[in-house]
């Protein structure tokens, strides 16, 4: 046996960012080598790239929109995972969440900014959490696989919003253009130092999050339920119950996202208001380890990647899919070296060396 | 035994784990031919030798040498080149497969499989070492008895000729033990070795030839059945001089404070599986249920604590019916449960939380506020660790990185610590060293002592006779009799276990 796979024992937190930081560099050198072969400058681009995204005060502001619905999906649907309850429905939740916030916005703009925004806030939790809810319920009662279920609600709600948009909301006065009418101003999220106040809301919740997983009897329930059925049920924690408050929480969470995207960026409903967040989200999730802190720091590096990787486009005529490729092989690099800190590849050189010999003879 | 040539030595193994040295400069050699008992306390370093030399860890110092040449074994497929097999305490097997699939799983023998050659070998196989194993039959549908014979005859048809088996009784029925002792002799007569690892004094005086013993990651001695006994052997293990009998303390009072009426319960497949169960449990008193494994035994437990939805009947503790009420309900009346499966972890604790966690899972209810406190917990699992000695680098360990044993005795200070006034407890010494096993029947007695009503259920019939006041016995869900543990025999709780009614004679 020339090499095999060994399980490495728990690692130390200092050897994890060892591996993340070997993997981000050796992504920099593949892609480096594809930029290269591009016939460009690989330290120019990385250079670039960092202008683009975090390069003045403007960039920065966009870099952090892009990051805010990133930050606080994969905080909803971090409390699903730690239950170890697949939910990829951020998607949906988020559509629905934007639907309920903008059935407000469109039709009770003539309340007071304040009180309309509490509103839609309120309005964008409960239809996420409504779109939670269904798969939990089913899975609680019967055991259904949420994975599946989840994943096909989201394109219920994609396709309702879809028909809104060509339906019943179509805006009368954009001349036969599918689009939904913008929001008036009393509904569009201020701005705070540059950024619509989602950021705060994404900071407060991350704290929330970070204690209602931590230090919350909920939290804890969760995290046990997660672990092992048997021992919630001993512990005497109601199992139907656990799961259907975690996904109103996971849901609702994401359901915000919906409002804060229809109001603070679209100021208005759009099928495409989610641009792939929902499962996004569910990398970040990962990356960050399911803890709040991480998943804020992933968001926000992942921000700057797709922020950067688009301005070289126009900075140096790069494709779109070369772009993109760029950011999967980040990707790839990133999400490989989990391996790395799993598990351990022995080579055993001797027998290597022997049999290379015998082949050459 | 006059030809006894060495059939393997180790010799000099070192393996550290961190800076725990797991086996220190040991020895260790079996004979052609011969049962070789190794005993030792939970963590004396028996599965982590047996574990180089099948393969699974590599020492750090030290050779091996199998009928004399010296041998390097990186993995388990070098191992059984070699001749070593070993069958570990939870099976490798797959459910969903058959036998015949499951040993030529993995096993190449050329580009096709040639089931029905492999079958007749198998077969020859089996009439030599007289395994009884249904090729045909799927594994799930197994007992855990066929599916050790399975493992037995996979290991050796992949030649293995010296077998390991890592407490292999902990999971078996007297009968199935039986079973495999015969096996075991079997294997002898072929010349093949067995090296039987286990905590059960008897079973190693009656199959063992040689017996080594282990303590703290060295080797003691090791010594021929003939001239050794119990007591001898439990000393070596332990470093000190041991009593070896369970105390038994009278029971106090004749005050009823547990009582099961007309219990039954069905499984999901509509099967009764308890019976119109009825029983009194007194303060201060130990109730054994003895019993074949599966005769309702984990039904019960979970029915009498509320995990298990009951037909019909009454559970009536201190005058008050908690037939149907919820988990939590019989948590907070002070009624514990600790059931310790044959996998020690899948009910009561969570392997990847740390000891406070698994300690605030039994306390977080108790707290005002929609926040847990970690901080009497930790004081809690301080206390834990140090009134049962329990080993660990520290509270903050995930729980899964202990020992057995340890990991027992968390799952028991944490039940202790409620202060529960019905104390339900299965298994609790299952697959525990005599020493520790003693320390928990203290830890009982201590309750029983307070007042606390103990019902203990075991497979071990020494330990019911000598602990409990009474010995109640089911069959197939069913109540046969409850008699008196001090006036009980053997044969007399054997055939009842079987079903038998008649025997009892009523206390």
């Amino acid at each position: 046996m020339q090499f095999r796979i060994v399980i490495k024992s728990e690692i130390g937190k200092k050897k994890r960012v060892l591996i993340f930081l070997g993997s981000i560099i050796a992504a920099l050198i593949v892609s480096g080598l594809f930029l290269a072969f591009l016939n460009l400058n690989p330290f120019q681009v990385y250079i670039a790239m960092l202008q683009g995204s975090v390069g003045s005060v403007y960039r920065i502001e966009q870099t952090i929109i892009y990051a805010i619905p990133l930050i606080i999906t994969s905080l909803g649907v971090a409390i699903a995972f730690k239950m170890k309850f697949w939910n990829i429905g951020a998607e949906g939740q988020i559509l629905m969440g934007a639907f309920m916030a903008s059935y407000f916005a469109l039709n009770y703009s003539f309340l007071p900014r304040f009180i309309l925004l509490l509103i839609m806030f309120f309005a964008g939790f409960i239809g996420g959490a409504v779109w939670g809810i269904i798969p939990a319920f089913f899975r609680a009662k019967w055991g259904t696989n949420e994975t599946i279920i989840t994943l096909m609600m989201n394109y219920v709600a994609l396709k309702w919003v879809v028909y809104l948009q060509y339906g019943p909301w179509k805006d009368p006065n954009a001349f036969g253009f599918p689009k939904i009418a913008n929001f008036a101003k009393n509904a569009v999220l201020p701005e705070l130092f540059g950024v619509h106040i989602g950021w705060i809301i994404a900071v407060l919740l991350t704290i929330f999050v970070y204690f209602f997983l931590n230090r919350s009897k909920k939290g804890f329930e969760i995290a046990v339920l997660g672990e092992s059925v048997n021992t919630a049920r001993y512990a005497g924690i109601n199992i139907f119950r656990t799961i259907i408050f975690a996904m109103v929480l996971s849901g609702g969470i994401c359901g915000i996202v919906g409002f804060i995207e229809a109001s603070g960026v679209e100021q208005t409903l759009t099928k495409d208001i989610t641009g792939g967040v929902g499962y996004t989200a569910i990398i970040i999730a990962w990356l960050g380890a399911l803890k709040p802190q991480w998943m804020v720091l992933a968001s926000l590096l992942f921000a700057i990647l797709i922020q950067g990787s688009s301005y070289i486009q126009s900075a140096f005529g790069i494709s779109a899919y070369s772009a993109q490729l760029l950011e999967a092989i980040v990707l790839f690099f990133v999400l490989g070296s989990d391996f790395f800190t799993r598990y351990k590849l022995i080579i055993d050189w001797p027998s290597l060396l022997r049999r290379t010999k015998e082949n050459g003879k | 035994m006059a030809d006894r040539s060495i059939y393997v030595e180790m010799k000099d193994i070192t393996k550290r784990f961190g800076s725990v040295i797991a086996t220190d400069h040991m020895n260790f050699e079996v004979a052609k031919g011969e049962i070789h008992a190794l005993l030792g306390e939970n963590g004396a370093g028996k599965s982590t030798l047996m574990n180089m030399l099948s393969g699974i860890y590599i020492p750090d110092s030290g050779h091996i040498f199998i009928d004399g040449k010296e041998v390097r074994i990186t993995s388990p497929r070098d191992a059984l080149k070699a001749g070593v097999g070993m069958i570990h305490q939870h099976f490798k097997l797959v459910d969903v497969l058959t036998s015949l699939e499951n040993i030529l799983l993995g096993y190449k023998t050329g580009l096709f499989v040639r089931k029905k050659e492999q079958k007749i070998k198998l077969q020859q196989l089996m009439e030599k070492f007289q395994l009884d194993v249904d090729l045909d039959k799927y594994v799930y549908e197994m007992s855990v008895g066929e599916k050790q014979t399975l493992e037995i005859l996979k290991t050796i048809y992949r030649g293995a000729r010296i077998l390991i088996l890592d407490e292999p009784t902990a999971v078996l029925t007297p009968q199935e033990t039986n079973k495999l002792f015969k096996i075991m002799r079997r294997m002898k007569e072929q010349s093949c070795s067995v090296i039987f690892i286990s905590h059960k004094m008897n079973e190693v005086m009656e199959i063992a030839d040689r017996i080594t013993v282990l303590r703290k990651g060295k080797t003691i001695a090791t010594l021929e059945k003939e001239s050794t006994n119990p007591q001898e052997l439990t000393e070596l293990m332990v470093g000190r001089p041991v009593d070896l009998s369970i105390k038994r303390i009278p029971a106090l009072s004749d005050n009823i404070v547990f009582q099961v009426r007309n219990l039954s319960a069905v499984n999901e497949e509509k099967v009764e599986v308890l019976k119109n169960i009825s029983f009194d449990m007194y303060e201060g008193e130990i109730l054994g249920v003895a019993g074949i494994a599966g005769s309702g035994q984990k039904e019960l437990c979970e029915a009498l604590a509320g995990l298990y939805p009951i037909k019909q009947g009454e559970i009536i503790f201190k005058g008050e019916n908690l037939a149907g009420k919820s988990p939590k309900e019989f948590i907070t009346r002070g009624i514990s449960m600790s059931f310790i499966p044959e996998d020690r972890l899948g009910m009561g604790l969570v392997a990847n939380m740390d000891i406070v966690d698994n300690i605030l899972l039994k306390q977080y209810h108790h707290s005002k506020g929609i926040m847990v406190q970690r901080k009497p917990a930790a004081a809690k699992a301080e206390e834990i660790v140090k009134k049962l000695e329990i080993q660990t680098p520290g509270i903050k360990e995930p729980i899964k990185n202990l020992s057995g044993g340890n990991i027992q005795k968390v799952l028991l200070g944490r039940e202790l610590d409620s202060h529960p006034e019905l104390l339900i407890t299965a298994y609790p010494v299952r697959g525990l060293d005599i020493n520790t096993c003693l320390k928990i029947y203290d830890i009982l007695n201590e309750e029983k002592k307070r007042g606390v009503a103990i019902l203990y259920i075991a497979e071990d019939l020494d330990s019911l006779m000598g602990l409990c006041d009474r010995i109640m016995v089911i069959s197939n869900g069913e109540i046969t009799g409850i008699v008196d543990a001090r006036k009980a025999t053997k044969e007399q709780l054997g055939l009842m276990m079987l079903g038998n009614k008649e025997v009892h004679h009523a206390v």
